[in-house]
Formats: C-alpha cells, structure tokens, sequence
C-alpha cells in the first residue's frame, strides 16, 4: 500500500467495513441479490461493477468543473450508460456463457444507486485520483457482500462452489439434501438480513425501527 | 386470447413479482416502505411510469434499434441494438420528468411528499428492468403493455404490503442490531416466501 497516500487508503477501505455501500448506505441492493445463487456470476459481476464505478468516478470527476448543476444527472447518466454499453459488449465477445447468465442484471448497472450516488456525493466534489480509489472502494465493498451472499447460497443451496463439488456424496447417501429455498430468491432475502445483522453487531451501527 | 393476457398479468403481479422475485427496485423499496402514505404514492407512480415506458421502449426497440429494424428506412443491415441502454434510460428519464410535472400540477400534496423520490424513479431498477425483460423475452406491443401495468402493480403490491408490515412492527421489540435494514431483509425474505406460493397458478 505504499503506493498511496493515507488519504487514498482511507477513501478505499471505509467502504469495505464501516461505511459499506449495501450494509450501511443501502444503496445497490437491486441488482445485487439476482446475481448470487452461484459464485461465479457474483465475482464477474463484481468485476464489472468495480470497471464501471471506477471509471465513471474518474470521467465525471475529471468534468466536473465542466457540467453545468442543472443537467447534470442527465450528463452522468450518459457517461455511466456508455460504459455499461462498453462492458456488455466486452462480455459478450468474450465470456458469452457468462452474459447470458447475468442477462438484463449487466445493464441495470446503469441504474444502480451505488453508481449514480458515489458520483453525486463524491466524484463532483473530489479530484479525479480520489475519485478513483473511491469507486474502487465501493466497487469491493459492494462485491465482498455479493460475494458472501452468494458462498452461502452456493454452498447450501446446490452444494458446489465455483462449480465444484464441496459437500461429499457420502452426505448425500446419508440423507443430507440440498436446500432448494436457497436458490430461490427468498434465501437471497434472508441470507442478506443475516449479514447485514452480523455486520451490524460488528460495527456497532444501530438505526431507529 | 384474453386468457393470455389475463395469465401473463398474474404472472408478472404475483408469481414473477419484479420486487419479490427479480429483486428490481429494492432502494426505494427500502428506502419509502416506512409510511404508508408515501409508498402507495410511490408506488402509484411507479404503476404508471412503467406503463408508459414499457409500450414507448418497445416501440424505440423495435422500429429503431432492433438489427434490421431500419428496413423501412433502407438501411436492412443495420443492427443498434446495443444502443438499448442508453435510449432506454434516456426515455425513461423523460417520462419521470413528465410524471413530475404533472403531478406537481394536479396532486402539490403527494409531490412534495414524495419529495427527492421522484427523481429516483429514472435510477429504479425496476422501470429499466421491466424495459429490458421485455427485449429478452420477445414480447410483441400488447404483451408490453400487460407486462409492464402487471410489473408495476406487482411493485404497488408489495410496497404496500411492507409498509403495513413495518408500521406494526414499531411496537414489536427487535434487537437492536437487527432494526432498519436487517428485519427489513428478513421479512422481505418470508413476503416473497409467501408469493411463491402463488407459483403453478395458470389460467
């Protein structure tokens, strides 16, 4: 990490615990939980959102003296669509399987919170470099609780992760079954509750009911 | 036909609920389902911004950017498709901008309660999603229409139905760590429990 300021590393770690895009900001729920009944969908659409944030922080940080307050959703929109365009494509070409699994959930990047309210809050405020390590850090944060959301719902839910066999066929014979709720999209549900919770107990971050 | 419909409507109401099934449109989910005052507004706006768009964007789709969708233009060869993103979400911000204007006009009241909300129906994965689904599964100008008033009431259903939820829960006694978006989650988990059990109804 000697490569960054303390600043820097201070703006790409908050997200990851403490100020965590899902658990704390409850922004970009929407596309998060469709992606995660197994592992791998959840970490390439982490990589993708980590592209999109990142880049979209720096552009529209670099601008930002440029946009006029008034159109300016619409100016961010536009740069935040063009790069989605930009992923589906990559995807597409390259990992086709992938994109057909991830279906629509690739171009809702354009309207997830996390997207739209890093700029808003932070990028036309912020010099480009910031900006970028604060896309990143969203970008992770959000990707660690997709990530554990879908692990969960791997393991319990088909018994693989990233495809490979983890609990042993003698469990099986033994009477050990799979647990269909978790790939339905009620285990998605709760199985976020849950972490939200732990995460909760951890920081120690109440909020009214 | 009418059976069609009818079945493709409680489709998209109960059984696919775009909240409870696709997870579209959780932020604000989260975020208004604490009155219930402001989620029906909310979700009377949703209703219908998505049944707007839905028809407008599968029109874009079709006579514009589907490949060779500029025949009547002669341009047979031409594919924009991967133009869908950015003319949806254009379409989709015009319309939010009328909604507000007009409800600014005729309802002052439900505006200003429903105050920076609005705005963030144009980012509600909800209104994008339902636009998307309907390229991904082919459906022609009616079955639009139907999918996207179904997708909407569905939205309606279920953020009303929490916002009841939540209104009880206030005199229950949860434990502190698990307040806000914890039992949110939770409970959103055992509501799409509950409309899954809708599922093999077919007209």
């Amino acid at each position: 990490m000697g490569l960054l300021s303390k600043k820097s590393q201070q703006v790409l770690k908050d997200p990851l615990m403490s100020n965590n895009p899902i658990a704390f900001q409850v922004l970009g729920i929407c596309s998060a939980l469709a992606v995660t009944v197994k592992m791998d969908t959840a970490i390439v659409m982490t990589l993708a959102v980590i592209f999109v944030l990142a880049m979209s922080n720096t552009i529209i940080s670099a601008m930002r003296n440029y946009i006029p307050g008034r159109v300016r959703i619409i100016v961010m929109l536009s740069v935040i669509a063009s790069l989605v365009i930009l992923t589906d494509q990559v995807l597409r070409a390259y990992a086709y399987d992938m994109s057909k699994q991830l279906s629509v959930f690739v171009g809702l990047i354009i309207t997830n919170c996390i997207v739209l309210g890093r700029a808003e809050a932070f990028a036309l405020q912020n010099t480009p470099g910031k900006a970028f390590w604060d896309g990143v850090g969203n970008a992770l944060g959000y990707g660690i609780i997709l990530i554990a959301v879908s692990f969960f719902r791997e393991i319990l839910g088909s018994g693989t992760l990233l495809g490979l066999q983890i609990i042993p066929q003698a469990f099986y014979n033994a009477g050990y079954e799979n647990m269909g709720l978790m790939v339905l999209s009620p285990g998605a549900f709760i199985i976020l509750g849950l972490i939200i919770w732990v995460q909760r107990l951890i920081t120690k971050v109440e909020e009214e009911a | 036909m009418l059976e069609h419909y009818l079945s493709l409507a409680v489709k998209a109401i109960f059984v696919e609920n775009i909240l409870l099934a696709y997870f579209l449109g959780m932020c604000s989910f989260l975020a208004i389902s604490k009155k219930v005052e402001t989620s029906i507004g909310l979700g009377l706006a949703v209703v219908f911004v998505l049944s707007i768009t839905a028809p407008v964007n599968w029109l874009l789709h079709t006579y514009l950017l589907k490949e060779g969708a500029l025949s009547w233009a002669g341009l047979p060869d031409l594919d924009l498709s991967y133009l869908n993103f950015i003319v949806f979400i254009a379409t989709i911000a015009a319309m939010v901008q009328l909604v507000e204007m007009i409800m600014d006009r005729f309802a002052p009241a439900l505006y200003l309660s429903l105050g920076i909300f609005l705005p963030l129906i144009a980012v509600n994965c909800a209104i994008l999603g339902g636009s998307l689904f309907l390229v991904e599964r082919n459906y022609n100008l009616a079955e639009s229409v139907v999918f996207g008033f179904g997708s909407g009431i569905g939205f309606f259903l279920a953020i009303t139905t929490m916002a009841a939820i939540r209104h009880r829960l206030r005199y229950s006694n949860v434990p502190p760590a698990l307040r806000g978006l914890g039992i949110t989650m939770l409970l959103t988990g055992l509501l799409s429990m509950t409309f899954m059990a809708f599922s093999g109804i077919d007209l």
